[in-house]
């Protein structure tokens, strides 16, 4: 049995984001970390292997500077890592990375009783999108946002959450899991993992390795392939320096109030 | 490739669509606020607006959508179709818009909205937006929302040519600092998900309600084509939601000292209309006023909800240690040279005790208008 | 000279730091103020390799090296002085003289539930008339047959009123002095073993530091650490390497302090302009971080030569003696710093002031460290 978790390096944009001049983001200035979510992914992998013996095998598409970042999910206790790279992927939107991510994992091989797994979203585009569109590109059962996970036999049992509530699924191996942050608390790398992980098995996947698989063409992957395209980026308008409301009476607050749900807030 | 959407765009011409979710046969509410705004974009682009509906025995609550502007409903309706499921949706969806071929759909950005539409994208090869917060077809009109809510130059603005047709998906990234506008331009249907609660919902008119015209597509769908089972639909109570976890957190300080319990009375009402909790500043745990699991601060927790409230609290650095990284703060203090409105989006000068009902009403009055 | 981390140890720092921000921070005020000794965190580090952290994998060991470890007591204690020592002591004290001097049998009997964080460590070196001058030992062991019977008392161990397995000096040989010490190996359900006061402490109280009775304690004969005779040289030995644990947690408690100070001052307002805009707070500042990354080369080349089996001795009790006093002298012009808030328990720097004291006086005082170095320097 395996299972195969997806995982992503972005810029962590839970502290201070720093915006070029030019309305682009201002990557270095950022630290790069593993996408939070999909820590909760490599979690259930790395309890799913405590109670079968499952080998895990991570796969990341992005630049080779990504290696550290797999490096350090193997810290945690992944047993090999894919990075996917080259030229050709470049400027993917969700459609394309997933057709390119489903031909690695196409390359890996997804056996019957196989699981893939990928956090909810990564929070650079938030898109909670690449999941889904794998899965339909490997013709797997999806479920998505994932709270629990039980496994007994080929069969999971999974809590999917809704805003209001949540629903229970059955679905059978191999299928393709989303997870999120209330599924579990990630583990931290462990000074043995650290000291074992540059010696595991890292391969890197480029262009001439998939190009083989019919997911690859150059109409469906990269900038070209990609069926959206970025019309405009801007930036929204700074947030202003306080602002002292005049009076404190009903006008006041129904001024409050106006402001929030024009901004969505409310 | 059997699944590439070989189709010139031209063929695509029928109309908006909004993919109108419904839970235990209750239309969900960012359907109407969908159907609100596709009717806007069907009048720009000068074509129909249709609702597509799953469900079983569903057809009784199409009409409404009429009322919010839909020219017509379409109306899948099969038991295996009750629930949600990702396989039996996909299914019916993407067979029905082969059959029918909209130009764009909307779907709402809700926890099924959002597994469901990268499904159905992926399979009709197709161009998805997530979690959109503006739309145009129209290019002036996306200027004009250029000049409210970008810093992008004048010069730059005028400049986009005015010929796009395309249906313009503007949405955040990167946690909000950055904003896209997406475009599909050589595929249909274009997709977005649109977060709930963003849309406008317009005004409902029965007539049209009763002009609306339910279509029923045939479509195929079989236990066989189902991999996923749904055992049971849980409605939870409502969620105990931690400090650090909310979006909304309304936290009272020594200002609440003449009536505790008042005090923390009105937070509470005023943290439930916004969706909130209940925070304090470290004089109200000290005091014994609120558990130490409130507290907001150096020594407490700290947190960055979307909005946070601070009643009667003065603002001294070991609380705004805790809570200053808030998208939006707002301030409420008698003193007005108190240092919380250094760093308050929105202040206001008063005793908490008359200005928080106002606000508790304020905002429930601004909701029911959405 | 290579002053570049390795890969595995970037990643080993930013581990150690997430560890210590979200597992042993949210503690440290609490256990300060309630003397507790964090049983949850010890078993948090015990599951990520953090109590075994230099030692072989055949042993149960995380397979790390000296440095892995110094940063571990550095990055600890930037936030919790206690945790720092709490590692410190387990490993350097009693770890290491049992990989170091035991018996293959001895070894593999102690070493697995050392390393792995099962059981907890500790060194009884110290007695009430026995401080710096540790020859001075009055704890008596006596063979009968198949085992030894202890007599004495120790005073301020640390882990010890948690410790399940210590490494005890006795006099085997009254009239030899210093030949005439033994260590031994005891654990805590030996008869005759007990466990005395604890100390009411100005820093690091959330350690447990306590008095150790012996009182006709058997100690089987197996249980000989090394040689009779040899265990002066043991304990001198083992604090040689306890010392890179205690410098390390100097080094950490005064980073840490200087941590809070540049966040503070960059907040803090006063006449109209923040605290570090003023000229006297970034000359202190630079003046404070250029003492402790001092300290941290001092205790880098300790760990590493150490970890070459080359003498380290002196460099040992250079960095320990460096870091301790930078430590000191640091967190207190952090509290100046802080002014007002800084004397309060509102902010971690008054804790981080009391818990560098000590570092200047356990594991051998900055005038022993001094007194190590001069006689490394053949000055008599």
């Amino acid at each position: 049995m395996k299972i195969i978790v997806c995982v992503k390096q972005v810029p962590d944009t839970s502290g201070k984001v720093a915006v070029n001049p030019d309305g682009t983001l201002n990557r270095a200035s950022m630290a790069a970390i593993t996408n939070p979510d999909d820590l909760n992914a490599v979690e259930a992998a790395l309890s799913l292997k405590e109670q079968t013996g499952a080998e895990i095998i991570v796969v990341s598409m992005g630049p080779p500077p990504a290696e550290g970042m797999l490096r350090e999910v193997m810290a945690r206790g992944v047993d090999r890592a894919v990075l996917v790279s080259g030229r050709e992927f470049g400027g993917s939107d969700t459609y394309a990375t997933s057709q390119i991510l489903a031909a690695a994992i196409n390359k890996i091989g997804v056996g019957p009783e196989d699981i893939v797994m990928c956090g909810r979203q990564a929070i650079d585009g938030d898109t909670a999108q690449v999941g889904p569109q794998i899965a339909e590109k490997l013709g797997l059962p999806q479920v998505s946002y994932a709270a629990e996970i039980k496994k007994d036999g080929d069969t999971l049992t999974i809590k999917r959450m809704l805003e209001d509530g949540y629903m229970t699924i059955k679905v059978k191996t191999p299928c393709l899991i989303t997870c999120i942050k209330e599924l579990n608390t990630p583990r931290y790398m462990s000074v043995n993992g650290i000291f074992e992980c540059y010696a595991k098995p890292y391969e890197i996947f480029d262009y001439n390795t998939l190009k083989d698989d019919p997911l690859i063409d150059p109409s469906t992957i990269g900038l070209k392939g990609s069926p959206t395209n970025i019309f405009k980026s801007f930036t929204p308008p700074q947030k202003g320096v306080g602002m002292m409301l005049e009076g404190a009476d009903k006008a006041t607050c129904d001024k409050l109030a106006g402001i929030l749900a024009a901004k969505h807030m409310i | 490739m059997s699944n590439y959407n070989s189709a010139a765009i031209e063929e695509f011409n029928g109309g908006i669509w909004v993919f109108c979710e419904q839970r235990q046969g209750k239309m969900m509410p960012t359907s109407f606020e969908l159907i609100s705004e596709g009717r806007k974009l069907a009048d720009e682009l000068g074509s129909k607006l249709y609702g597509l509906l799953l469900g079983s025995n569903v057809e009784g609550i199409a009409k409404e959508l009429g009322g919010y502007g839909a020219d017509g409903v379409y109306v899948c309706d099969s038991p295996l179709l009750e629930n949600y499921t990702t396989d039996g949706y996909t299914k019916v969806i993407c067979d029905v818009i082969r059959e029918y071929k909209p130009e764009a759909m909307l779907i709402g950005a809700t926890n099924i909205g959002r597994d469901l539409g990268p499904r159905c994208a992926a399979r009709l090869h197709t161009g998805l937006c997530a979690d959109c917060t503006h739309l145009d077809i129209d290019v002036p009109k996306y200027k004009d929302f250029l000049r409210s809510a970008s810093t992008l130059a004048p010069a730059m603005i005028d400049s986009i040519k005015e010929d796009d047709r395309n249906l313009k998906m503007t949405r955040p990234a990167f946690g909000g600092h950055l904003m896209a506008t997406i475009i599909c331009p050589r595929f249909r249907p274009a997709m977005a998900t649109v977060r709930p609660g963003v849309m406008k919902k317009a005004a409902f008119d029965q007539a049209k309600a009763d002009a609306c015209q339910i279509i029923k597509p045939n479509f195929s769908l079989t236990e066989a084509d189902l991999d996923t089972q749904v055992v049971e639909v849980v409605k939870a109570a409502k969620k105990m939601v931690d400090l650090i976890g909310a979006d909304v957190v309304v936290s009272v300080g020594r200002g609440i000292s003449k009536d505790v319990e008042g005090g923390i009375k009105l937070a509470e009402e005023l943290a439930e209309v916004l969706g909130g909790v209940v925070g304090g500043s470290r004089a109200t745990i000290d005091s014994g006023w609120l558990s130490a699991d409130h507290q907001v601060g150096q020594t407490g927790k700290t947190v960055h909800p979307k909005i946070y409230v601070a009643l009667g609290i003065s603002g001294a650095i070991q609380h705004k240690a805790g809570m200053q990284d808030s998208e939006c703060i707002i301030a409420v203090n008698k003193n007005e040279s108190a240092p919380i409105f250094e760093i308050a989006d929105y202040g206001i000068c008063g005793d908490l005790f008359k200005v928080t009902p106002l606000l508790i009403e304020a905002i429930k009055t601004a909701k029911a208008a959405k | 000279m290579d002053f570049v981390l390795s890969k595995e140890h970037q990643m080993l720092r930013k581990m150690y730091r997430e560890f210590a921000e979200n597992e042993v921070k949210p503690l440290a005020a609490e256990i300060d103020e309630e003397e507790r000794f964090p049983t949850e965190t010890v078993e948090k580090m015990a599951k990520l390799g953090m109590m075994g952290i230099y030692f072989p994998k055949e042993y149960g060991g995380a397979g790390g090296d000296i440095l892995s470890y110094a940063m571990c007591v550095e990055e600890l204690a930037k936030v919790c002085g206690t945790t720092a020592v709490i590692v410190s002591a387990h490993t350097s004290l009693c770890c290491a003289p049992i990989f170091e001097h035991g018996t293959e049998e001895q070894k593999k009997k102690y070493l697995p539930d050392l390393l792995s964080g099962k059981k907890i460590g500790a060194f009884g070196l110290t007695e009430p008339n026995a401080g710096t001058d540790a020859s001075g030992q009055q704890t008596t062991a006596v063979l009968e047959g198949d085992h030894y019977v202890l007599n004495g008392s120790k005073c301020f161990i640390t882990n010890g009123t948690v410790a399940d397995t210590i490494v005890v000096f006795a006099m085997t040989d009254p009239k030899a002095g210093n030949h005439g010490i033994s260590a031994f190996i005891v654990e805590k359900s030996f008869p005759g073993f007990s466990v005395g006061k604890h100390e009411k402490k100005m820093g690091i109280r959330g350690s447990s530091t306590c008095d150790l009775i012996f009182q006709d304690c058997i100690v089987p004969k197996e249980n000989l650490l090394g040689q009779e005779g040899k265990g002066f040289k043991i304990a001198m030995m083992t604090l040689d390497g306890g010392r890179i644990g205690i410098a390390s947690q100097a080094l950490g408690i005064g980073e840490g302090a200087i941590d809070e100070a540049v966040k503070y001052t960059q907040e803090r307002v006063q006449f109209k302009k923040r605290l570090s805009q003023f000229q006297n707070t970034q000359f202190q500042l630079a003046d404070m971080h250029t003492r402790m990354q001092a300290a941290q080369y001092l205790v880098y080349a300790a760990a590493m030569k150490k970890q070459n089996h080359e003498p380290y001795s002196m460099d040992a009790a250079m960095a320990k003696l460096f870091a301790a006093e930078a430590a000191s002298d640091v967190t207190r012009r952090a509290v100046q710093l802080f002014g007002g808030y800084g004397y309060t328990r509102e902010y971690p720097v008054e804790r981080m002031m009391r818990d560098a004291k000590i570092t200047e006086i356990y594991e051998g005082t900055s005038e022993v460290q001094r007194m190590v170095i001069a006689s490394h320097l053949g000055v008599k």
